[in-house]
């Protein structure tokens, strides 16, 4: 472990980084898991690249394979094979300690804000945790920095001797954020952190979240279910079904016109707060197959409405289908 | 649209007993809900959505007591009944038969020990006077009707084995074997993916069509509700505080809360770059309700006399609101 002793201290260094190269750039990136009833194709040859800045919503239903993917990134979970650049460092070859040491630079903002933050720990100790972890600053000075982090996610200095059970919902998912910036970490994962939050406290964090990558040019990949939250708060778009993308590419086209049959149907899925919305409905049949045992091909075409014989033969390549955007279909 | 409402729920007050007293979880809640309509109890976390749904099937926790106010029900045979004086004995008799429930989760509410087959032919056991091949045809009958794919093939299925929304399909055809006048439906599709929430709206949907029931339906969000109710109740910290038809209330939100809730919801058919309002705090804990209303503390338009008790009244026809300022809420839409 580095024992760095000032707060600039810096974290790994880039080796070759320029600007424009994104800030991480994933190459068929596989995860399975290996269990008694047979191999979980988790996730299947996944390419994406995250732009400095940006942020990428990766959006899917449960078993998509969307969290397995944000975890591996990170290398919480080991990939199985694939490659994972980040600022030019290929992060599948470090050892655990190098790793260790990258994860200054790369933090995560899990779901449920109850479960993810330690009930014995004020939250002083739960947002200094990372600071201690990589031996930074003194006390006092980890002190004084947890004291701004919590004023800038929007609670309150004063607030630091308290413990979690005393914070609502969203205050908790505030907390977690101060934790995850603690490090000021270039890329930040953010898995399904505003989806147990009543909708008059998910518009609360996901404005912070909004004044945050401005202030602090964070990039960021926000992992979700839900893809008008996706919409509101993403550059970039990827859509995910059972271990694969299906379609990537800039948020509000890909939303105002879908091109996957997946991703069309996923959106008219979406109920609108609406009542006087007429709209054509595709209504998927049945539910999304098990990864122990995928369909052949396009992994969608159990219930795709527009499949043809040629879906069983093989993932379809990328096919471009806007500016900076691609669908894998062989149907559009 | 005349007949009488099926169900009229009138001041409901509902409270929990707790290591430091008691807890007032609803505040005279009133509530019709008319033959074949559907009402939508929508609310955030907290808001007493559920708890008013226990308090009409009888199914509050030990701890919690109706203290106040009638639930009356018009049942099949035309009699009246106050769901809040109903002894357990005689619940059992209404439940199922007159009001059936579903659940967000159903997994807890299917019993994990026996078939799909059986959970649903005990309920014709019951309440039906039907032979033992005639209940077979009858579950198989229901699992059609909910659209479960090879039915009888599905009868010795255990509920582990079905997906979550084949799960979500059983727990209808049990909650609807009976035929029940009014279906009480909790967060029912919150569980479920999007793409198998849209097949069970469509579901429900088509069977209300078909069987002219009732539905209560309960839901957090206001998709669902757009697309489900024909009126809609909204309630905050344990009271109803506007209640109107499902297109007056998105068009015409007489109630800052709700005014603030809708746009607080991210919309894919949002201007380009326009922010989402999001309402300031949090609910406050039951237990330390501000003395007037209860959104005042995070309302933008509070001024000092909202510290007074505030009620429901109708603010446009059929459109009723607890807020002393709702015709500048409305004048401002």
């Amino acid at each position: 472990m580095p024992s760095e002793t000032t707060l600039e201290a810096s974290a790994p260094s880039p080796q070759s980084a320029t600007t424009a190269e994104p800030l991480l750039r994933i190459c068929n990136l596989t995860k399975r898991f290996q269990t008694p009833r047979g191999t979980i194709h988790a996730v299947e040859d996944v390419s994406l690249d995250i732009a400095r800045g940006s942020i990428t919503g990766l959006v899917g239903e449960s078993g998509s394979g969307k969290t397995t993917f944000g975890r591996t990134l990170l290398r919480l979970i080991q990939p199985t094979s694939g490659s994972i650049r980040f600022d030019g460092i290929e992060l599948t070859a470090l050892s655990a300690r190098e790793m260790t040491a990258m994860r200054r630079r790369m933090q995560i903002i899990f779901q449920d804000p109850v479960s993810s933050l330690n009930p014995r720990l004020k939250v002083e100790h739960i947002v200094a945790e990372g600071l201690r972890a990589h031996g930074i600053g003194t006390r006092r000075d980890r002190r004084d920095r947890v004291a701004a982090l919590l004023e800038e996610v929007g609670l309150s200095a004063d607030q630091m001797p308290r413990y979690p059970h005393e914070f609502s919902g969203g205050q908790r998912q505030r907390i977690g954020i101060a934790r995850a910036l603690a490090l000021e970490p270039d890329f930040i994962v953010a898995d399904e952190s505003v989806s147990a939050l009543d909708v008059s406290i998910q518009a609360q964090i996901l404005n912070l979240l909004l004044d945050l990558r401005v202030k602090r040019r964070l990039t960021m990949l926000f992992i979700a279910h839900d893809l008008s939250v996706v919409d509101y708060l993403c550059d970039r778009i990827a859509v995910m079904y059972l271990g694969r993308v299906i379609e990537n590419g800039p948020a509000r086209p890909l939303v105002r016109q879908p091109a996957h049959p997946y991703t069309r149907a996923l959106l008219s899925a979406v109920p609108q707060p609406d009542p006087a919305a007429t709209r054509q409905r595709d209504v998927l049949e049945g539910s999304i197959p098990s990864p122990l045992d995928p369909p052949s091909g396009c992994v969608f075409r159990t219930r795709c409405p527009r499949v043809l014989p040629a879906c069983a033969d093989a993932f379809p390549p990328p096919v471009p289908v806007g500016p900076e955007r691609i669908a894998h279909c062989i149907n559009l | 649209m005349t007949e009488a409402p099926i169900l009229s729920v009138e001041a409901l007050r509902v409270a929990f007993r707790s290591g430091r007293g008691a807890v007032t979880a609803l505040r005279d809640v009133s509530i019709s809900l008319a033959a074949g309509r559907t009402l939508a109890l929508v609310g955030e976390s907290g808001s007493g959505k559920s708890v008013t749904s226990l308090a009409l099937l009888g199914l509050l926790p030990p701890n919690g007591q109706v203290t106040g106010g009638a639930a009356r029900y018009r049942t099949r045979a035309g009699g009246a009944l106050d769901l809040t004086t109903l002894r357990p004995k005689d619940f059992r008799a209404v439940r199922g038969r007159e009001i059936a429930m579903i659940f967000q989760e159903p997994m807890s509410s299917l019993n994990p020990l026996f078939t799909v087959g059986d959970q649903i032919g005990e309920m014709l056991l019951l309440h039906a006077d039907l032979d033992a091949a005639a209940r077979r045809r009858r579950v198989v009958e229901m699992l059609e009707l909910v659209e479960i794919p090879a039915a009888a093939s599905r009868l010795g299925s255990y509920p582990h084995e079905l997906s979550g929304g084949m799960r979500q399909r059983v727990m209808i055809a049990l909650a609807l074997v009976c035929a029940p006048q009014l279906l009480i439906a909790d967060e029912p599709t919150t569980a479920l993916d999007v793409t198998v929430q849209a097949q069970i709206l469509d579901l429900m949907r088509r069977l209300q069509r078909e069987m002219g029931m009732s539905i209560l339906f309960i839901t957090h969000d206001m998709g669902v509700v757009a697309e489900v109710a024909d009126d809609v109740a909204v309630m905050y910290a344990g009271a109803i505080i506007e209640q109107a038809p499902v297109s007056d209330l998105f068009r015409k939100p007489a109630h800052p809360y709700t005014r603030g809730l809708l746009a607080s919801i991210p919309r894919t058919d949002r201007p380009e770059g326009e922010r989402l309002q999001a309402i300031p705090g949090a609910v406050p804990p039951l237990t330390a309700l501000p003395p007037g209303c209860a959104f005042a503390p995070r309302c933008p338009l509070a001024i000092p006399p909202c510290d007074e008790p505030v009620h429901l009244r109708e603010v446009l026809a059929s459109h009723r609101a607890a807020c002393i300022r709702a015709e500048e809420v409305l004048a401002h839409a």
